[in-house]
């Protein structure tokens, strides 16, 4: 298949690691990976926070690069921005857009997946060859959860990576508190479920907490940073790409 | 009357301002700031709400027909806002003529009104309250005290509320924030003939308050109650309650006056079926509700002789005339998903400044009582108490999309402000984000944030309006290349013909 990488705005500028992970795990699964260059940012921070004439650009943006018809699948390391994808794409541009680009939409959205969904539904595969020696733990997030049902995939990839010591998280459904613009505005309500998620991670003993979006890591990451747990955080997709020869495929230090 | 209107159409009215219960003094987060800090109330809180939370989960869980019933409460109520003038004179003309007294009241000022005037002429000084959500957000206490007549709370735990000068926190569970220590203080101080050793001990607790309420139920002649369902092809009212204090009220006054908001309706008797298994699963967890009460019209020798019906607009034509809003009139007032909600978990129901608090007051207060009504409406601040997690959509029993709806009053918000930093900025990465080569500079510039990250690249300190993200977070320093840049690299060329070469062996 020619598979499209959506890299979203955050990852490609703040954490390319986990996308450089996805399209290393789908170019090994035999997939034919393409990166369209004029893509950019889905528009879910601002449609969450009201701006929905400002998503319209965005919008258009991405279905500029992702309805062609030679994309057999997009594929991004984010639930919440296909989740915006699929499901608010579809509001802006009924509001504010004309037949094309709501042809347009509903075209690039059918084929817009979340990792774990096209690995499972899409390739029809669980063990993806890895391996990753570390304790880990699993946060599904709300909007790969709720909003795309991805349900227990994310696991039953991660059952099947070799050493790896995965360990349940208590109160796994619960919001971290992210939220995106939610975590500014409330910034006070969003640190207080920020701190029994990490409580909750804490209590796991695990060295990683992974999750399907780098904005919900950046959240529980960035908490416990501060705190100086010493736990980290790891992408799904880097957990996936990871292998005996390379733990971490295509991690750059960031300092 | 002259028949024909020609003027030009006005929206209808949203909520008077300053009466009843449908905004706070405050913004969400500024109330939040206080109510994280009540240690108690966290407490409180956190335990019920586990509690409800695992209870509603296991009696949804055991019926296997559960999102079949949802759909079904969704569609029938969907089906009463469709039909909703037709439904609404349907049941006037039963209630009507089943001996009822209808009283439309087109907001909080006219109800509270209607129903002072009618205590007021059956020489009343004190009335019976059932439990009810419509004469909370009309303010109706606060106007029949106005009046000299008092209104006395039968439901245990508004009892609770009304003693202690206390606002409820919860729909279902209003004294949800109190525990049973704070309870017996309250009692003590406030409750007329108290036992003065009284301890906490629960039954005790409602043993006291059941020989107080029952003193008020033999002597007081008029009750007011509000009403879960209104039947509207019998005029049948409904309310559905735990404890039998709201029987009480419905049978044993001379007189019974029933305030109703006009989205109660069901159009027909045997739609009760639906809604009387998604309510109390959806509420209390449980199968069924200890006491459900129904009543058409007066019956002879059967109940008060004197029954009239308050049904009440206040907001509800204005929040219907919205396409999308609208859903919100679905509400029947279970509170599941104040239960699943996690800022209302944290913050409590008072930061809601509202009568009708959690996710569903979110999307529901603004649109009764507006929010742009004043200069800084503390209601615009409601829409963003979410994360947006979505839970509450997925137990709601009438799948009311609340999350859609924040992000809907969100958009409407934004539309009416004016041009505000925050826009500039929203319009600003607007521009650069719609270009790939606007994109790229500006990653570009982001990367200057590195210098912030000192040594170990964690930045901790950021200006406004970002220091509210680094108040309790780091953030790491971007990174030294973006994907795109590492993708059109020579080391990024050569992983992927790495992987590529593994794809191939693997499948030789």
């Amino acid at each position: 298949m020619r598979v499209a990488l959506f890299a979203t705005c955050l990852g490609d500028t703040l954490f390319p690691d986990a996308v450089k992970a996805t399209a290393v795990l789908l170019t090994r699964l035999g997939q034919e990976v393409v990166f369209p260059p004029g893509q950019t940012c889905c528009g879910q921070m601002h449609v969450n926070t009201g701006y929905q004439a400002d998503a319209l650009p965005l919008v258009r943006n991405y279905t500029a690069d992702f309805a062609d018809e030679s994309i057999d699948a997009v594929v991004a390391p984010s639930g919440s921005c296909v989740g915006s994808i699929r499901h608010q794409h579809a509001i802006v541009a009924e509001r504010y857009g004309d037949r094309s680009l709501r042809e347009r939409v509903e075209r690039a959205g059918a084929k817009t997946y979340e990792l774990s969904e096209f690995l499972v539904d899409v390739l029809g595969v669980t063990d993806v060859g890895a391996y990753f020696p570390h304790r880990v733990t699993y946060h599904p997030t709300c909007h790969s959860l709720r909003m795309l049902r991805v349900g227990d995939k994310p696991l039953r990839l991660l059952k099947q990576v070799r050493e790896i010591d995965l360990v349940e998280l208590p109160g796994a459904e619960e919001c971290c508190g992210f939220g995106g613009t939610f975590a500014l505005k409330n910034s006070e309500t969003s640190t207080a479920m920020l701190s029994d998620k990490m409580r909750a991670v804490t209590t796991t003993g695990a060295e990683f907490c992974s999750a399907g979006d780098s904005s919900c890591l950046m959240h529980i990451g960035g908490g416990l940073s501060r705190l100086r747990t010493g736990i980290g955080t790891v992408h799904l997709a880097e957990v996936l790409a990871s292998t005996e020869q390379r733990v971490r495929p295509e991690e750059e230090v960031s300092a | 009357m002259s028949s024909a209107f020609l003027g030009i159409p006005t929206p209808p009215p949203r909520a008077p301002y300053a009466t009843g219960h449908l905004r706070g003094d405050q913004s969400f987060p500024d109330a939040a700031h206080t109510a994280l800090d009540n240690t108690q109330q966290r407490r409180n809180l956190g335990k019920a709400t586990a509690t409800i939370r695992g209870k509603r989960d296991r009696m949804a869980d055991e019926l296997p027909d559960w999102e079949e019933l949802r759909s079904a409460g969704a569609a029938l109520k969907a089906d009463v806002l469709a039909r909703l003038p037709e439904l609404l004179e349907r049941f006037e003309r039963e209630v009507t003529e089943r001996g009822g007294v209808v009283h439309w009241a087109r907001d909080a000022d006219e109800a509270n009104e209607i129903v002072t005037r009618l205590v007021a002429e059956k020489g009343s000084d004190e009335v019976l309250k059932v439990k009810s959500m419509a004469t909370q957000e009309i303010g109706l206490n606060e106007h029949l005290e106005s009046a000299g007549i008092a209104p006395v709370e039968t439901d245990l735990a508004e009892l609770i509320v009304q003693l202690g000068a206390d606002r409820p926190s919860h729909i279902l569970v209003p004294a949800i924030h109190r525990n049973r220590a704070e309870i017996r203080d309250i009692f003590l101080r406030e409750m007329p003939g108290v036992d003065p050793n009284l301890d906490d001990d629960p039954v005790r607790l409602a043993e006291e308050a059941r020989k107080y309420l029952r003193s008020k139920f033999m002597s007081t002649r008029v009750a007011i109650s509000g009403a879960n369902f209104g039947v509207a092809d019998t005029g049948t009212l409904s309310v559905v309650e735990s404890e039998g204090n709201g029987r009480m009220c419905l049978t044993m006054p001379e007189t019974l006056i029933t305030v109703m908001g006009i989205e109660k309706l069901v159009p027909s008797f045997t739609d009760l079926e639906v809604f009387l298994q998604l309510l109390p699963r959806s509420s209390t967890g449980e199968r069924m509700n200890p006491y459900t009460s129904m009543w058409t019209g007066v019956t002879e020798g059967d109940g008060p002789g004197e029954f009239h019906l308050v049904l009440l607009d206040n907001g509800r034509s204005a929040t219907l005339a919205d396409g999308v809003g609208r859903e919100a009139l679905q509400c029947i007032r279970c509170s599941a998903c104040l239960n699943v909600c996690p800022v209302y978990e944290r913050t409590g129901g008072k930061a809601y400044g509202s009568t009708y608090p959690g996710p569903i007051g979110a999307v529901l207060t603004p649109q009764l009582a507006g929010m742009h009504e004043s200069r800084d409406d503390p209601n615009a601040s409601l829409p963003y108490a979410s994360s947006l997690c979505g839970a509450c959509y997925d137990v709601c029993p009438v799948k009311i999309d609340i999350p859609s709806l924040l992000v809907e009053l969100r958009h409407q918000h934004v539309e009416q402000s004016r041009y505000t930093a925050e826009a500039a900025m929203m319009r600003a990465s607007s521009l650069a984000m719609s270009s790939a080569k606007r994109f790229t500079k500006a990653q570009r510039a982001s990367r200057l944030g590195r210098v912030l990250g000192g040594a170990d690249g964690r930045i901790s300190a950021l200006p406004p309006p970002l220091n509210a993200w680094t108040s309790a977070r780091d953030l790491p320093a971007p990174p030294k290349r973006t994907f795109r840049e590492w993708w059109d690299s020579e080391d990024g060329r050569e992983a992927v013909r790495a992987a590529r070469r593994e794809a191939e062996r693997g499948e030789s």
